[in-house]
C-alpha cells in the first residue's frame, strides 16, 4: 500500500517529537501544530515548540473494540494526557498495570508503532504514553 | 428567529434498522415520499432539496447525494446539495433549508437526512465515525466515537459523581420509548441489568451505553408563513434554529464534562425563540451515548450543572413528566443513521406537537426541542419548534 | 574446548594503537516490559522445564506487537541523549551535534528503510548527519561503535552515536526460541566528556556459516552445536587473545569482562577458558534475565558494568556476531562517570527486576503477530 505515505510522513517529526506551537503573544502552548493561533487570530505569534514529554492522566478509557488497523491490539487503553504545560493530548497508554491507569497518574511518552500498513506497508511511528 | 417565518408542513421516515434490502436511494425515497404526500404540496411546488449525509462515499462508495435524491425523486432539475457536519448533517441540512424560506429565496423546499451503516463491517464502519473527530490526532491514535465519550464520561463521573448505574437508566428509557415507536430499531424493553451486563466497548461504556449501526432516512417539508397557512392543517412553526462549533478534538477541549457548543446553540436558540428551557414540552437529545443524553440535558438547561444523573433516576425525563426526553427512542433506542439523525429529531417533534406520536404521545406538547451534535461536539445545532395550530 | 587460535602477532602489532581519548561520551538501554518463562515455552512443545537451567536463562524479554528493533533503538538512544545532562557543564550535548547514527540489528523492521534514519529523526539528530544500519548477526552494534569511533578519531565528527538493538526472532518450537530476547543498547561515542575511554579494539573474522536467516526468510536458521566450538568459543577467543596481546594486557588487568552472551552459559564457559573469573563477568552477564538480545547482547552488558564502574576501572568487552566475527574493546573508566546526571537515572539490573509483565505463550504468540491473522 502506497497511499497515504506523505500524509503519515507529513506528521513524523511532530508525532516523534511531540512538537507542537507557541503564542508569543499570548503565551498559550498548543499541540497539534497550528498556523493560526485560535486565542489571538492574526495577532499571534506562533513558533515551534516541543512539548514536555511528561503529565498526567486527566481520563482514560479500556478500548475493547477497535478500528480497523487496531482490531488486532485490543484491547488498548486510550487517554488524555495533561501535560505538564497543562496542554491536553489523547494517546494510547501503554506499558502499564491495569490499578496503576488512573485520573492523575503521572506518565511519561514512549516511541511506539501506531500503526502499520498491512506486512509490506509503511510503519507509522508516534507517540505512546506510560504511568511511571 | 431572523426572517420571514419558517414551518414544518410535512415530516416521514423510513423505519429504522438493518435494512439488508434497501440501498441508500431506497431509503431517502422512501422517507421523502413520506414526507412530500404528508405535506399534501406537489412535487413541482418544491424549489429546492437539502439532504443531510455523513459518509456516503466511506459507506457506500456514493457520493455526489444531493444529485442522487434529486433523480431518484424525479425533482431533477431542481437545486439539490448534500449537507455534511458528521452526526449533525441533518440538522444543519435543516438549517439550510430554514435559511433559504427564512431569506425569502425560496418558498417551499425538502430537508432530508440519510445514512446506509451496515453495508461495511464493523471495523470499517467504526473507522469510518472515526472521521467525525480528528482524523490525524484521534482517529490515527487509534481512538473511535465510544472512546471519545468514554473519556468524558469517565470526568463526568470523577466531577459530578455521575454512575454507571445511572447511565444504564438513559438506555432503559429510550429503549422502553424506542419499543412504542413503530420505526425505532429496537422495539424491545431491557433493564437495568441488561444495560449492565453487556460488555465494555470502552470502559465505563458498554455495549448497551451505545447507539446502534442504523440504516435510516427521514425527511421533512419546510415552506413560508404564507403556503404554510393555504396549505396545511396542521402547520408546525420553527422558533429557532442555532448552531455553534468548538474544537474538533476533544483535547483541545476546557471541559470534557459538558459540550460548550451545545451550551453556546441552546443559549442562542432560547433567545431566538424568547423562551427558557422550562417551557419546552419535549425534547429529542444527542444521545449517542447514554453519557451524551446526561450531558445535553444540563448544557440545554433541563437541570443543574451535575444533576443529570439523578434526574433520569427520578424518571424525571419519561414520558408523563415534565420534560420527556427522547420519545422517539433517541438515538440510542430509535437508532442512528448518521446523517438522518438530525431531520428524525424534527419528525419526531413535529408528530408530538401535532399530537400524532401514537403510544408515546406527550399530552399538550406545544414546543418541542431537537439537540444534533456532530463528532465528540465539535458542532452543536439546536432547534426549537412551536405548535400553530 | 577449542584451541585458542594464534594470530599473526606481526600484523597485529603493526596495527595503530589506538589512543586518541576516544570513548564512550554517555549510554542507554531499552528492554521491553514483556517477559515469558523458559519453562512455558518448554511446556507448549512438551519439553522438560529443565531446559531453561541447562541453558542458564530463567525468561526472556518479549516485544510487545507495537515496539520493534526500532523503537527500542530510539527509546535507548533518548536514554543516552538525557544521560549527557550533566555534561558541558550541565548543558548536556545538542543531539545537532551527532554526526553519525548507526543502528546494528538483525530484526529490522524494514529490509530497506534505514532505522538509523527513524532514530535520527525521533531524537531531532537530523537533517545535518551520516546514518546507516548494519547487519553483522549479533555483533552488528559494536561494528557500529567501531565505525563511530574511527570518524570521531579522525576529526570527521564529534559524536557518534552506535545502537544494537533486536526484538530476536526464533522459529516457533526452534531450540533458539528459548533464549531470543529483546533489548537495545546505545552509546555516544566521542573525545570530549568521555565517561570512559576506549583504548583499543580489535577484531577476528571469518566466513563461518553457524547461523543465518536469508533474504525473505522470517525465521533464522542455525548449525545447533557448529555453533559453539568453530563459531561462538574460536572468535571470542581470538579476538580477546588478540587485543590482550595488541595491548600487552593480561586478564588479570581487567575489573570487568564482556563477552557476547547467546545464553547464560558460554560467556563464563569462554571467560574460564581465557583465563578470567566468574567475578569479572557477573555484572555483564544480563541473558539469564532477559534473553540473548543479539546485537544489543554484549553492548548491554557493558551497560550494567558501567552502571556500577569506578574511575580507574578497566573492561575488556567482546562481541560475537554470527558468520563469523568478535569485535573486541579495551576500555578505561574516567572520573567523568562520577559527576551527577551521567549515568541513566535507574540501573539496568533494577529497570530489569522491576518492570516486567508475564505472558504465557499464547500471549507471546500474540504480541509477535506468530498467529495467522487475517486483516
Amino acid at each position: 500500500m502506497t497511499e497515504g505515505i506523505a500524509r503519515i510522513w507529513r506528521n513524523q517529526r511532530d508525532r516523534y517529537n511531540l512538537i507542537g506551537t507557541h503564542c508569543e503573544e499570548c503565551k498559550n502552548d498548543f499541540f497539534p501544530q497550528r498556523k493560526i493561533c485560535p486565542v489571538c487570530r492574526r495577532k499571534g505569534k506562533l513558533k515551534e515548540k516541543q512539548m514536555p514529554t511528561t503529565g498526567k492522566i486527566y481520563s482514560f478509557t479500556l478500548v475493547t473494540g477497535g478500528p480497523v488497523g487496531f482490531d488486532y491490539e485490543t484491547p488498548y487503553y486510550l487517554a488524555i494526557v495533561e501535560l505538564d504545560n497543562k496542554v491536553k493530548i489523547l494517546t494510547q497508554i501503554v506499558d502499564s498495570d491495569d490499578d496503576k491507569v488512573k485520573i492523575g497518574q503521572p506518565v511519561k511518552a514512549m516511541f511506539r508503532r501506531i500503526q502499520t500498513h498491512g506486512e509490506e506497508g509503511l510503519i507509522a511511528y508516534g507517540y505512546k504514553f506510560k504511568v511511571v | 428567529m431572523k426572517g420571514r417565518d419558517v414551518y414544518v408542513i410535512g415530516a416521514g421516515m423510513s423505519s429504522f434498522g438493518e435494512h439488508w434490502d434497501s440501498s441508500l436511494r431506497e431509503l431517502i425515497v422512501d422517507a421523502a415520499i413520506k414526507a412530500i404526500a404528508d405535506s399534501k404540496i406537489e412535487g413541482k411546488q418544491l424549489q429546492a432539496v437539502y439532504g443531510g449525509c455523513m459518509a456516503s462515499g466511506l459507506f457506500a462508495g456514493q457520493e455526489h447525494v444531493g444529485a442522487l435524491i434529486a433523480d431518484y425523486l424525479g425533482l431533477n432539475p431542481l437545486p439539490s446539495t448534500r449537507l455534511e457536519a458528521a452526526c449533525a448533517s441533518g440538522s444543519v441540512a435543516m438549517r439550510n433549508g430554514i435559511m433559504a424560506i427564512a431569506s425569502g429565496f425560496y418558498d417551499v423546499v425538502a430537508v432530508g437526512g440519510v445514512e446506509k451503516m451496515t453495508d461495511v463491517s464493523t471495523e470499517m464502519a467504526s473507522t469510518t465515525l472515526g472521521g467525525a473527530g480528528d482524523e490525524e490526532w484521534e482517529l490515527f491514535n487509534g481512538a473511535t466515537f465510544p472512546a471519545l465519550y468514554a473519556l468524558m464520561a469517565r470526568r463526568h463521573m470523577l466531577e459530578y459523581g455521575t454512575t454507571e448505574e445511572q447511565m444504564a437508566m438513559v438506555a432503559v428509557k429510550n429503549h422502553a420509548n424506542a419499543a412504542k415507536n413503530r420505526y425505532a430499531q429496537f422495539q424491545k424493553e431491557i433493564t437495568i441489568d441488561t444495560v449492565m451486563k453487556s460488555q465494555y466497548v470502552a470502559s465505563p461504556l458498554k455495549l448497551f451505553d451505545c447507539s446502534p449501526l442504523t440504516d435510516g432516512a427521514a425527511a421533512v417539508i419546510l415552506a413560508s408563513g404564507d403556503v404554510a397557512k393555504k396549505i396545511c392543517e396542521k402547520p408546525i412553526k420553527l422558533i429557532a434554529s442555532s448552531q455553534a462549533s468548538d474544537s474538533l478534538a476533544l483535547a483541545n477541549r476546557a471541559s470534557f464534562s459538558s459540550l460548550r457548543a451545545t451550551q453556546i446553540a441552546a443559549k442562542e436558540a432560547f433567545t431566538q425563540a424568547g423562551i427558557k428551557s422550562k417551557d419546552v414540552d419535549v425534547a429529542e437529545l444527542h444521545d449517542c451515548f447514554t453519557i451524551a443524553e446526561l450531558m445535553a440535558m444540563e448544557d440545554l438547561g433541563f437541570c443543574e450543572k451535575g444533576k443529570s444523573g439523578k434526574m433520569v433516576e427520578a424518571g424525571q425525563t419519561k414520558i408523563g413528566s415534565d420534560i420527556p426526553i427522547n420519545t422517539s427512542g433517541g438515538l440510542k433506542g430509535c437508532g442512528h443513521p448518521v446523517g438522518a439523525t438530525g431531520v428524525k429529531q424534527i419528525v419526531e417533534i413535529a408528530w408530538q406537537l401535532r399530537g400524532e406520536a401514537t403510544g408515546r404521545q406527550v399530552k399538550n406538547a406545544e414546543i418541542g426541542l431537537t439537540h444534533n451534535v456532530g463528532g465528540s461536539g465539535a458542532t452543536a445545532v439546536v432547534h426549537l419548534l412551536k405548535k400553530d395550530f | 574446548m577449542a584451541k585458542i587460535m594464534k594470530s599473526d602477532a606481526s600484523v597485529r602489532s603493526a596495527s595503530p594503537v589506538i589512543n586518541a581519548g576516544v570513548g564512550i561520551v554517555s549510554y542507554g538501554y531499552f528492554v521491553p516490559r514483556l517477559r515469558i518463562k523458559v519453562s512455558d515455552i518448554a511446556a507448549t512443545w512438551g519439553k522438560d522445564a529443565s531446559v531453561g537451567e541447562s541453558l542458564g536463562v530463567k525468561e526472556k524479554a518479549v516485544g510487545a506487537w507495537d515496539e520493534d528493533s526500532c523503537t527500542f533503538a530510539v527509546e535507548a538512544s533518548r536514554m543516552a541523549l538525557k544521560a549527557t545532562a550533566g555534561a558541558n557543564g550541565g548543558s548536556g550535548i545538542n543531539p545537532q551535534e551527532i554526526g553519525a547514527i548507526y543502528v546494528g540489528s538483525e530484526s529490522k523492521p524494514y529490509a530497506v528503510k534505514p532505522s538509523a534514519a527513524i532514530v535520527a529523526e525521533a531524537i531531532q539528530a537530523t537533517p545535518s548527519l551520516t546514518a546507516a544500519d548494519l547487519e553483522f548477526a549479533c555483533k552488528a552494534g559494536t561494528a557500529g561503535m567501531q565505525m563511530a569511533m574511527g570518524l570521531v578519531s579522525s576529526g570527521m565528527i564529534n559524536y557518534g552515536l552506535a545502537i544494537g538493538s533486536d526484538t530476536a526472532q526464533a522459529q516457533p518450537g526452534d531450540a533458539l526460541e528459548y533464549t531470543a530476547g529483546s533489548g537495545a543498547a546505545a552509546f555516544i561515542i566521542g573525545k570530549k566528556n568521555v565517561i570512559a575511554t576506549i583504548d583499543d579494539t580489535y577484531s577476528f573474522t571469518t566466513d563461518t556459516p553457524d547461523f543465518w536467516r536469508r533474504q525473505h526468510a522470517e525465521f533464522p536458521q542455525h548449525a545447533g552445536r557448529f555453533t559453539g566450538e568453530p563459531a561462538y568459543f574460536k572468535h571470542v577467543q581470538g579476538a580477546t587473545q588478540g587485543i590482550l596481546e595488541k595491548t600487552g594486557t593480561t586478564t588479570k588487568d581487567y575489573d570487568y569482562v564482556v563477552f557476547h552472551q547467546p545464553n547464560g552459559k558460554f560467556p563464563l564457559r569462554v571467560a574460564k577458558s581465557l583465563g578470567f573469573g566468574d567475578e569479572a563477568v557477573k555484572q555483564g552477564l544480563i541473558t539469564p534475565f532477559i534473553g540473548n538480545t543479539y546485537s544489543a547482547a554484549s553492548m548491554i552488558g557493558l551497560v550494567s558494568v558501567l552502571d556500577v564502574a569506578k574511575p580507574g576501572d578497566k573492561i575488556l568487552l567482546c562481541s560475537y556476531g554470527s558468520g563469523s566475527g568478535s569485535d573486541a574493546f579495551v576500555l578505561t573508566v574516567q572520573d567523568e562517570i562520577t559527576k551527577p546526571n551521567r549515568r541513566p537515572s535507574v540501573k539496568l539490573l533494577d529497570y530489569i527486576a522491576k518492570n516486567k509483565k508475564y505472558v504465557d505463550y499464547a500471549g507471546y504468540a500474540k504480541h509477535r503477530k506468530k498467529i495467522k491473522h487475517i486483516e
